[in-house]
């Protein structure tokens, strides 16, 4: 690794701190921009929640000193306990949701990752055949419909229709509905990405040149055209695993999935703030983690693109 | 028998807008060790003719009719299987874009290592030690060094070195140059030239050099083609065409290229755009553009035509000054007839 | 003059230089054509994407039209009459199904106009309720496109233009909000002005329009213009380098000549494009945000909304999920559908 690389690399960092910065900022603003301030606003906080949250966040000090004592705990990971669930803290919910969500999100990846490399560079392969036609009209189809409507389709054909798979997601089995309602989009994007990617990367010159030193066209594909066109669908993949695995709002929703995303619903439908905000900047980092994972994977893959 | 035969070579593209005729009708030999230049502006089919040869054509491009031997075997309708034996082993090809013909994510060593153990029978040692020699032999410094780099890590100049010491690792008897200096700067052109012909006095491979610069082919050609619009206009040695120029098209060519002579002079640019190749007119491509056009022109396409021995072109002017002479002939001999 | 023996074939008259006009009429060029019109020729030509457009069309068409002459409406409870004890047996009706008092009025030889998709659980025509809820959809879908097109545009442009230090501040915004997770944003965004908007417009015309769409607006002009900010600024930097718009200042053209005559030109296609894409996405974020209970006000209907609602009754009303979601489906896939087509047919970096 030479000095510009790693020049490169500290400034992805700082500029992810910079990021989780802004969402912190941004989160912490608009929360109190609610009438009364996240923490004072509600009713039904418990007054133990309610003291807990004096004493941690100063609530009766200036706004722009609990927003830098807030800052000191986010550094610290600590965001005080949730308004609504008695004694239990937003750390302490988000990670317990955490690992539903995560095995749920790998999960549905790796399947959706497979399947779409495959079945795209098989339509580029055939490309304007019958069977390129039909990957790219159910994939079409697959990227048009929106994930809850998908799962609520699933839910009631295979769960309530059918009675062969539990809606339940706590239920035995209850996590494959779910899981493929995940894996879905994620396949028929990359399906199409792979496709589109590898009839770019064979229009190529260095394929031609690949041609016209007598490679067959099988080791043109997989030593020359599939490595190059995976690269679209990496940087896809970084990104989506950090969404995937920060847990689907409304997929857990629909099949009751004790994950993450159910949590931050849960969290917005009760008014709990301090668990919105929590989870809001928790998920906001792995996912700005995550995506500087994959941008400097990206650069290892492709040793095209130089670090500036 | 000559080493490449091209025999009445017709190749199109089938678009959805229709058929484009890229070439139509081109017809050439080449010897052992010769170069032969084809020239022409672009679009008048000089790269498809090689990638004909080749068949590495566009997937909606297609030889339709005519005849490629090499060596005395027939290349038309050959097969994968024999083609692919045939490119990068008997017959290579540089492009005119060394950025963009080699691939980015694979080493150089890699690349130049491919084509030798696909043709060769040497281990990965060998292959290696091969590719080494080869980039050498094109004065790339630190070969071995190199072997292990991304094209991104080098120039322009240098990309179209390692292309050729790609081109040539399996010694092929031809090597087929599409505008190898074209997208070069102009001291790094020179180099890029003298390294071939150099190449070319020492391994002593045939050479067809695709180009649109007359002072390349002046440089380096014993035999020209000029070609336009998809078919060939004459062809003859670098003299013959240089020196006694049979067709309008190459007259002009050379009328327009700046000498130190023509210092001074107005340029003689060759009007006009040239003819779109979806809806190929009956007659000479080249007559809407040309400045002796006769009516014939635009009726009949010429029929090639011998000039001599060394010569041939394809344009009514030589049919009609024949013709004249004949006429005048047969007067004279008919006075002396008379006279008689 | 004799003709020669040798010149059997050969007529003189070929000898004769062509003319002008002859040579001329050779080059038969076709038919010159403009970008715009090449574009909608292959456009047309793609029956995909040509029956996606009829599709949307008709869509729009009845959405805007149906409401105003459907016999029922979105929001009358058909149940509650003034005067009169609510009649429960319009509620839930099942597909083409009559209450018990149309039926009596049926009987009595009087018209009544069918539900074609029942009603709801409070007794509101279904058809209508849908064809409403399209009406909004499309209407969010459309509103948030044009907001992020004219945010985009504005920031873009300053952003191309200024150079220097404010294209590096708003770049380095634009890079920033890339890098926040959207979808938290929104709902995020979304749950606290739902809260704080609500009570600042009461009894303005935003009340109509309902403070979760007004914050949709917002979030939409706060967060998703910077795809298209990026999209015109790589245009304008691009253009400004291309070689004939320094030939068109060589040739002392002036900055506003440039603009519409060069720069509007090539990036219109990109920009109409992009906007038709933004709409199926817009769409979806409505109907996401609707689902999760962020969206329209009630009584008004959303496509995500009637889908969500429906989620209570799914075991036994099945069809009233699955009609809004055929429907969303429906317009989201025609709408990138024609995305699509049209970026085919106008992306000039397309056509080779």
């Amino acid at each position: 690794m030479n000095s510009k690389e790693v020049a490169y690399i500290i400034k992805r960092v700082l500029f992810a701190f910079v990021t989780i910065w802004a969402v912190i900022t941004i989160t912490f603003f608009v929360m109190h921009s609610v009438p009364g301030g996240p923490f004072a606003s509600e009713k039904a906080v418990t007054p133990a929640a309610k003291a807990a949250l004096e004493e941690k966040f100063g609530l009766d000090k200036p706004l722009f000193e609990q927003y830098l004592t807030y800052l000191g705990g986010a550094a610290h990971f600590d965001f005080g306990p949730s308004l609504k669930q008695r004694g239990r803290e937003v750390t302490t919910i988000v990670a317990d949701g955490m690992k539903t969500s995560a095995k749920l999100g790998v999960i549905a990846l790796i399947i959706a990752t497979a399947s779409g490399v495959l079945l795209g560079a098989l339509a580029a392969l055939r490309r304007n055949t019958v069977a390129d036609k039909i990957i790219m009209v159910i994939t079409t189809a697959f990227v048009s419909m929106p994930s809850f409507i998908m799962g609520t389709l699933f839910l009631l054909l295979f769960a309530i229709e059918l009675h062969v798979l539990p809606a339940n997601g706590a239920a035995k089995g209850g996590l494959i509905l779910p899981i493929v309602t995940l894996a879905l989009y994620p396949m028929a994007y990359i399906t199409r990405l792979t496709r589109s990617s590898m009839l770019d990367v064979l229009g190529q010159d260095y394929i031609r040149t690949a041609k016209a030193k007598g490679v067959s066209q099988r080791n043109i594909i997989l030593k020359h055209a599939l490595k190059n066109s995976l690269i679209p669908v990496i940087t896809y993949l970084g990104p989506e695993l950090a969404y995937i695995t920060t847990g689907s709002l409304v997929v857990e929703q629909i099949f009751a999935v004790p994950g993450i995303g159910r949590a931050f619903v849960n969290s917005i439908t009760g008014r709990d703030y301090s668990l919105i905000m929590g989870t809001t900047i928790i998920l906001a980092t792995l996912i700005v983690v995550m995506n500087l994972v994959s941008d400097i994977l990206y650069r290892v893959v492709d040793p095209r693109i130089s670090l500036d | 028998m000559a080493l490449l035969e091209v025999k009445d070579l017709h190749t199109s593209f089938f678009t959805d807008a229709g058929e484009v005729k890229a070439v139509n009708g081109v017809n050439f030999n080449l010897d052992h060790g010769k170069v032969l230049g084809i020239v022409g502006e672009s679009g008048s089919g000089k790269s498809v003719t090689a990638y004909s040869i080749m068949q590495i054509l566009a997937p909606t491009g297609k030889i339709v009719s005519g005849s490629i031997k090499l060596d005395g075997q027939e290349l038309v309708g050959a097969g994968e299987q024999v083609m692919r034996n045939v490119r990068g082993n008997k017959v290579s090809i540089i492009f005119q874009d060394p950025m963009t013909s080699l691939n980015p994510t694979l080493t150089i060593g890699h690349q130049l290592m491919e084509a030798i153990l696909l043709h060769t029978d040497r281990t990965r040692e060998q292959a290696e030690a091969r590719a080494i020699e080869m980039l050498s032999l094109v004065n790339v410094n630190e070969p071995a060094k190199r072997m292990k780099q991304y094209p991104h890590e080098f120039s322009g100049g240098m990309r179209q070195r390692v292309m050729i010491a790609m081109a040539l690792a399996c010694e092929p008897d031809i090597l087929i140059a599409d505008e190898p200096t074209t997208a070069l700067d102009v001291t790094i052109q020179a180099q890029i030239l003298e390294l071939m012909q150099k190449l070319q006095r020492e391994m002593g491979m045939a050479i067809i050099m695709i180009t649109h610069d007359l002072g390349v082919v002046a440089q380096m050609c014993d035999e020209i083609v000029v070609m336009y619009a998809g078919s060939y206009c004459e062809r003859g040695t670098a003299d013959e065409i240089f020196y006694n120029p049979r067709h309008e098209y190459t007259r002009g060519l050379l009328r327009s290229i700046p000498t130190l002579g023509s210092m001074g002079q107005k340029l003689h640019p060759i009007t006009g755009t040239p003819i779109d190749l979806l809806n190929l007119p009956e007659g000479c491509p080249f007559a809407p553009r040309c400045e002796k056009a006769m009516k014939i022109c635009i009726k009949h396409p010429a029929e090639s035509m011998d000039i001599n021995e060394f010569h041939k072109a394809s344009c009514w002017l030589n049919v009609k000054d024949l013709y004249e002479k004949q006429q005048s002939a047969s007067v004279v001999s008919a006075q002396e007839g008379g006279e008689a | 003059m004799n003709k020669n023996p040798l010149s059997m074939q050969v007529d003189m008259d070929d000898f004769l230089p062509a003319s002008e006009e002859e040579k001329s009429y050779m080059v038969q060029m076709r038919a010159s054509s403009t970008f715009f019109r090449d574009g909608c020729k292959r456009f047309y030509k793609n029956k995909v994407a040509f029956t996606s457009l009829v599709v949307i069309v008709l869509i729009v068409i009845s959405a805007i039209v149906l409401p105003i002459v459907w016999p029922y409406s979105y929001d009358v409870q058909l149940g509650v009459q003034p005067g009169k004890p609510v009649d429960a047996s319009y509620n839930n009706l099942a597909p083409m199904e009559y209450s018990r008092s149309e039926q009596q009025m049926m009987e009595d030889g009087q018209f009544v106009f069918p539900h074609i998709f029942g009603t709801d659980a409070s007794g509101r025509d279904y058809f209508i309720r849908v064809v409403y809820g399209t009406r909004i959809s499309l209407a969010v879908g459309f509103f948030a496109s044009i907001i992020v097109l004219i945010v985009g545009l504005t920031m873009g442009s300053i952003a191309g233009f200024a150079g220097g230090r404010v294209d590096m501040a708003i770049m380095r915004i634009v890079d920033i909000i890339y890098s926040l997770p959207d979808m938290l944003m929104v709902i995020l965004l979304a749950s606290v002005m739902r809260a704080s908007l609500g009570s600042a417009f009461e009894g303005t015309v935003f009340a109509k329009i309902g403070s979760n769409i007004l914050s949709l607006f917002i979030i939409f002009a706060l967060l998703y213009w910077c795809s298209m900010a990026r999209l015109i600024r790589g245009q304008i930097l691009s253009l400004r380098e291309q070689e004939y718009v320094l030939a068109a200042q060589a040739a002392g053209a002036k900055a506003k000549w440039i603009i519409t005559k060069h720069l509007i030109p090539n990036c219109i296609s990109i920009i109409i494009i992009s906007t038709a894409l933004q709409i199926p996405s817009a769409i979806f974020t409505e109907s996401f945000l609707s689902f999760l209970g962020l969206g329209v006000n009630a009584p008004m209907p959303s496509l995500g909304s009637l889908a969500s609602d429906a989620l209570n009754g799914i075991s036994s009303y099945p069809s009233r999920l699955a009609i809004p979601a055929l429907a969303i489906s429906l317009i989201v896939l025609g709408l990138n559908l024609f995305g699509d087509g049209l970026r085919d047919a106008f992306d000039p970096k397309l056509n080779n």
